[in-house]
Formats: structure tokens, C-alpha cells, sequence
């Protein structure tokens, strides 16, 4: 099997989605000329491949990014933008909140918005807060966006093709240090449907559910558990709307013991959602109170030793598993 | 250039239709309970959506503001089913979701319009961007009002649409006034349209109680933005007869000033002016009120008479199952 990085799962993605239906086009800041020509990145080589009419560089501009997406979306086509950073989200949020979620609804469902709105996210390579933010709580407290968040390049391939092919709003969050860690990807074609957990491993005593980098964490902190008897179960969300309550469910009904954890900061987290939903309908199957584990309230700070206490670490999950076993 | 009578007719009928709509509107606004929501009229702007629409044809596409009925009216939309969306009815155009304030009329090539002040701009550059990727032969309008070129969203729509030399004519209706702010307490620049200049693009100021003066430009503007030369700015100067919304006492506009602007109303400007070149008859604009009045009559009765949605069809319509 292929062993690719994300970006270059997402790439791949792309580009089969590109051949096979004209309708798709690609636009963002550099995604056709980038200042960096680097061929792990997910739009490396797209233009020479598809040329300029269907990968568009765009202006610095994010709110016309997103309102080219919104417009060609309403007219027929399948638009997938970069937004290049997640905080950069903030300048395109009115095209996406207030336009891309709720048009089709002010519509009477009259009219469809088939867009993929691409947003590269995460800490870890010192660029700061402005750069590193990840909002995907935001953009899940929007009804009418779904909030794709891949951990695998086999997923990131799978569900990007998935949401391509979607009729709705997409925001695909991908975390650019995974775009450098390579994983198996399946040859042949597949769609991995949106909306569907993956429990990428069994376990009976805690469930941890995690999303994007942080599958990572789980998984090493998973290793070193099971040296001491302790099983974890990894249920890994993929997608944050619509949410799988069942394999979510399912899992703690299992285990009896839950733990979120993501590298977005802590208040207003989307852990809070997961836990709200266990306890409202799983309450009587907890054998512990739940524990969340995620990036501190503080902005992505830039000197090494900061932004590292600011990620989750295996060692803050394995301290949170023993506190409720 | 010479406008036909027809066209002439066109823009009369469709002024007429919205005044009355709003009219009608305005008399409903004062029952208690039966329009829900804000109303935002365009009474004394008609000219703007009515010489607009008059210039494109059934495919191009429109992306009206908040201040939407004479631009959906003028591009063909049933009043029956507006009016039963201004009504909030199930039998709307758009079930009840969407109200007075942003209607959708995809049927009339009206794909969506939006509330937020300059929301429009960028949408209607991915729609003209769809347009000239399909190879089309057909161009967007977007209207938006002088409060919407303050917003960002007008510069980096603007300047892709140039960029890309998309076909895109950008209307703006300047009624004087953004919110309650005259032009001169929110914007330096005394003509919008000079803003063009930035893009690289033309601007034009036009009368904005003249409809064939609007038709006219906006037919050029069309013309250049099929012909793969990219979009146009124009500014219609026109005044806002009532207030921002219906709830507006209007106490920071100069009486004289409105009764001014009323005397320049869009409307008998048109119809003396076909009455004086003989392209109509006394009796034939009595026939044209009477039909107006009676399409206004017949949607208000189709509204009345509709259910209202049941509570939990709130739920449909959020995404594509």
C-alpha cells in the first residue's frame, strides 16, 4: 500500500475528484504558485496538473474566497478553498456563517451549496496564536455546516472525496503537522462516508474520544497503558457534525469511562458537547465522572517549551485516565 | 440609443406592481400581528430593480439586498408567493424561512439574497466566476446600497471581480442614507461610482429615479461583461422616501428634503414622459394601475388565505438529506 502524508492524501483527493467531475475547482492563497514548494503540501503541483482555469490563486482576500465558493456553489459548481490558516477563518466567517450555513435554509431548501471549504490548522511549529488557533467549535455551533476533521491520510483522502461529492456546506479542518507524518493509503478508489466515528482501537476500560492530531496522542498513551494492564478504547470522531452518538454511545456503554481529548483550548471546547451528550443519554452506563483533556485557555504562545505546554501531551492523558480508573 | 416602447411598458408595468406591493404592505404593517418581522420598503427607489432587470435577460442572475422587492418584482417573481413569504405562510416562496428579508426566487434567476450589508458582493462574484467557467453567455447583477461600499467585503469583491474580469455589473442603489446616516456623515467620497477608478473598472453616476437612464447603462455594463471585458460599477442616486424600516420615524431626515425627493418620484417621471411621446394613453396607464392594483389584490387574498407552516417544519430544510 501507499504510504502518503495528509497533504498529499488530500492532494490525491483532489485530484481524482478534479478528473473526475469538470464541476470541481480548486481556489486560495497559493494554491497554485506557493511560497512554499514543498510536495507534502495538499495543492503541490494542482496547477501544472489542471491548469489555471480550474486552480485559481486567489487574492489575499478571504472574504472573496469564501463568497466564490457560496456564489459558484448556488450556480452549479463544486468549489473547494483554502482558507490557509484557521485563524484567518475569522476574516471569511460572514461568507460561511451567515451565508454558506443559512442560504439554503433561507431558501426554503430551493437552493444548494455544495462547497468544501478547506482550513489548515494547528499548533506546533512556532508560528503563534495568529496562525495556530483551532475554532473548529465555532464553526460546529453553526447549524447548517457539516465539520470534517481527519486524523489518517487514508481518512483525509476518503472523507474529502466524501465531501466533494456532498450537497452541503463542508468544512474539512486538516492539521498541517500531519501533512508530514506519512500512513498507509489504500490504492484503489474509496469514499469514507462523513458522519462515522472510527474506533481505531478496542479497549474495555476508558473510551478516549479524540479528533485530528490528537488521535496520535491517544494512540501512543494507548501503548504505554496497555504495558500496565490498562486498556483504552480510541474512538476516533472523524466528523464533529453530524456526530456519530451511536459508535460515540455505544463505546460507553462499553467502557463506562470517557475522556475528550483536543488541542483546541479548553472553554467552550467541543469536549463539552461530547460530554453533554454522554451524560444526558448514557449517564446511567459512567462509572466515573468524565475528564477532558485539551490545549490550556491561553493563546498559542511561540517559544518551544510554551506552545509545548500548550498541546495535549500523552502524559496529561495517561494522568487523566488513571485519576477516573 | 432608442428604448423601445415595449421596454418602456416593461419598466412602468413593474414599477407600478412594486409601489403597489409596498403600499399594500405598508397598510398590513399597521394590523397588529400579521406581518412578522422587520419591513423594509423601497417606495421611490423602484426605478432601480425595475430599469435593472429591464436590461438583462431571463437567465442572467440577480443577487438583491435587504431592500429587495422592486429588484425580485422587476425580474419576474410571483407576487403571490412573495407576498405569501412576507407573510411568513408555508405556501411562500420559501416556506416561511426566510420572510420579507431575504427572499431566494431561484425560479427568476434571484438565487439569494442577503440582509447582511455588503454580503452580496462577494456571492455574486462566484456566481459570475460560475458563469464565465460554464462558458455562459450571461452576466450577474448585484445590487447593494451605500452603506454596503463602506464594508470590506465591497473592496475584495471588487477587486477580484476586475481581476478575473468576471461578468458582473455591481448596482449600487444610493438612497442617501445608511441607516440613519446621511452619505457625507459615513463616506468622504461625494460619488461612489469613483471608486471604480480603484478597480479598474468603469463607474457611472446615474439618476436613480430614471429608469430608462438606469436600463441604459446597466444594458452597457451587460454588454461589456459578456463580452469577457469584465465588470462595471454603477452608482443609481435615488433617496429614501421612508425610513430604513417601517418602525423608523425618520426624525433625522428633513421633511422638505422627502417632499422633494416624492416630487421627483420614479414613476410619473416614466409615464409623462410616454404620455408626452404619445407611447401611451391616459386610459391606457388607468389600465395599467387597475392591473397592478389587481395582482397586488389577488396576492394579498393568496396570502391570507394560506396556512401558516406547521412549528416543527422549522426543522427541514437545514441541510440536503
Amino acid at each position: 500500500m501507499q504510504q502518503l502524508g495528509m497533504g498529499q492524501a488530500v492532494k490525491q483527493a483532489l485530484q481524482e475528484e478534479m478528473i473526475r467531475d469538470p464541476k470541481v475547482f480548486v481556489a486560495g492563497e497559493g494554491v497554485g504558485v506557493s511560497i512554499h514548494d514543498n510536495p507534502m503540501l495538499p495543492t503541490a503541483g494542482l496547477l501544472k496538473e489542471f491548469g489555471p482555469r480550474r486552480v485559481k490563486d486567489t487574492p489575499v482576500s478571504e472574504a472573496a474566497i469564501a463568497g466564490l465558493a457560496v456564489g459558484a456553489a448556488v450556480s452549479g459548481l463544486r468549489p473547494v478553498v483554502e482558507i490557509m490558516f484557521n485563524p484567518f477563518f475569522t476574516l471569511a466567517s460572514d461568507m460561511i456563517v451567515n451565508h454558506a450555513a443559512k442560504l439554503r435554509y433561507l431558501s426554503g431548501g430551493k437552493s444548494t451549496f455544495p462547497l468544501v471549504v478547506r482550513i489548515k490548522s494547528g499548533a506546533g511549529f512556532g508560528a503563534g496564536c495568529q496562525h495556530s488557533h483551532n475554532l473548529e467549535a465555532w464553526v460546529a455551533h453553526c447549524p447548517g455546516l457539516k465539520v470534517v476533521m481527519p486524523s489518517t491520510p487514508a481518512d483525509a483522502k476518503g472523507l474529502l472525496k466524501s465531501a466533494v461529492r456532498d450537497d452541503n456546506p463542508i468544512i474539512f479542518i486538516e492539521d498541517m503537522m500531519l501533512y508530514f507524518v506519512p500512513g498507509p493509503v489504500p490504492e484503489e478508489e474509496y469514499l469514507t462516508p462523513i458522519g462515522k466515528a472510527d474506533i481505531k482501537r478496542t479497549g474495555t476500560h476508558v473510551t478516549v474520544v479524540t479528533w485530528s492530531k490528537m488521535l496520535g496522542v491517544a494512540l501512543r498513551a494507548a501503548e504505554q497503558l496497555a504495558l500496565e494492564g490498562i486498556a483504552l478504547e480510541v474512538l476516533d470522531l472523524r466528523t464533529l457534525v453530524p456526530l456519530d452518538k451511536e459508535t460515540l454511545l455505544s463505546s460507553i456503554r462499553k467502557t463506562g469511562r470517557l475522556i475528550v481529548l483536543h488541542e483546541a483550548t479548553r472553554t467552550g471546547g467541543f469536549a463539552g458537547e461530547i460530554c453533554a451528550v454522554v451524560t444526558e443519554e448514557a449517564f446511567s452506563s459512567l462509572k466515573a465522572p468524565f475528564r477532558r483533556v485539551t490545549g490550556a485557555d491561553i493563546p498559542v504562545p511561540v517559544s518551544p517549551p510554551l506552545e509545548r505546554f500548550y498541546i495535549p501531551s500523552e502524559e496529561s492523558l495517561i494522568r487523566a485516565v488513571k485519576e477516573i480508573l | 440609443m432608442q428604448v423601445s416602447k415595449e421596454k418602456k411598458l416593461e419598466m412602468l408595468r413593474s414599477m407600478l406592481l412594486t409601489r403597489r406591493f409596498e403600499e399594500s404592505l405598508t397598510e398590513l404593517c399597521g394590523t397588529e400581528g400579521k406581518i412578522p418581522g422587520m419591513m423594509i420598503l423601497c417606495t421611490g427607489q423602484e426605478a432601480v430593480g425595475s430599469g435593472a432587470c429591464a436590461a438583462l435577460s431571463p437567465e442572467d442572475i440577480i443577487i438583491p439586498n435587504h431592500r429587495s422587492h422592486s429588484h425580485l418584482l422587476a425580474k419576474g417573481a410571483d407576487p403571490g408567493t412573495l407576498m405569501a413569504e412576507v407573510y411568513g405562510k408555508r405556501t411562500g416562496c420559501n416556506k416561511g424561512k426566510s420572510g420579507t428579508l431575504h427572499l431566494a426566487v431561484p425560479e427568476v434567476n434571484a438565487l439569494c439574497t442577503t440582509t447582511v450589508v455588503g454580503g452580496g458582493l462577494p456571492i455574486s462574484v462566484g456566481v459570475a466566476f460560475a458563469q464565465k467557467y460554464k462558458m455562459e453567455n450571461r452576466a450577474t447583477v448585484c445590487f447593494f446600497g451605500d452603506g454596503a461600499a463602506d464594508e470590506g467585503s465591497f473592496h475584495e469583491a471588487l477587486n477580484l471581480a476586475s481581476l478575473w474580469d468576471l461578468p458582473v455589473v455591481f448596482v449600487c442603489e444610493n438612497n442617501m442614507y445608511a441607516g440613519a446616516q446621511r452619505m457625507e456623515e459615513h463616506t468622504k467620497v461625494k460619488d461612489i461610482a469613483d471608486r471604480a477608478a480603484a478597480y479598474a473598472m468603469p463607474g457611472e453616476v446615474v439618476d436613480g429615479n430614471d429608469a430608462v437612464a438606469i436600463y441604459k447603462a446597466v444594458l452597457k455594463a451587460r454588454e461589456r461583461a459578456i463580452a469577457g471585458q469584465g465588470p462595471t460599477l454603477i452608482e443609481c442616486k435615488t433617496y429614501r422616501c421612508r425610513g430604513h424600516g417601517e418602525i423608523d420615524h425618520q426624525l433625522y431626515q428633513p421633511k422638505d428634503e422627502i417632499a422633494a425627493w416624492k416630487e421627483r418620484c420614479p414613476i410619473p417621471r416614466l409615464s409623462s414622459e410616454m404620455l408626452s411621446q404619445g407611447l401611451i394613453t391616459d386610459e391606457d396607464l388607468r389600465k395599467l394601475e387597475v392591473e397592478a392594483n389587481a395582482l397586488v389584490e389577488e396576492a394579498v387574498r393568496f396570502a391570507e388565505h394560506s396556512p401558516y407552516p406547521e412549528p416543527e417544519e422549522a426543522l427541514e430544510d437545514v441541510f440536503v438529506s
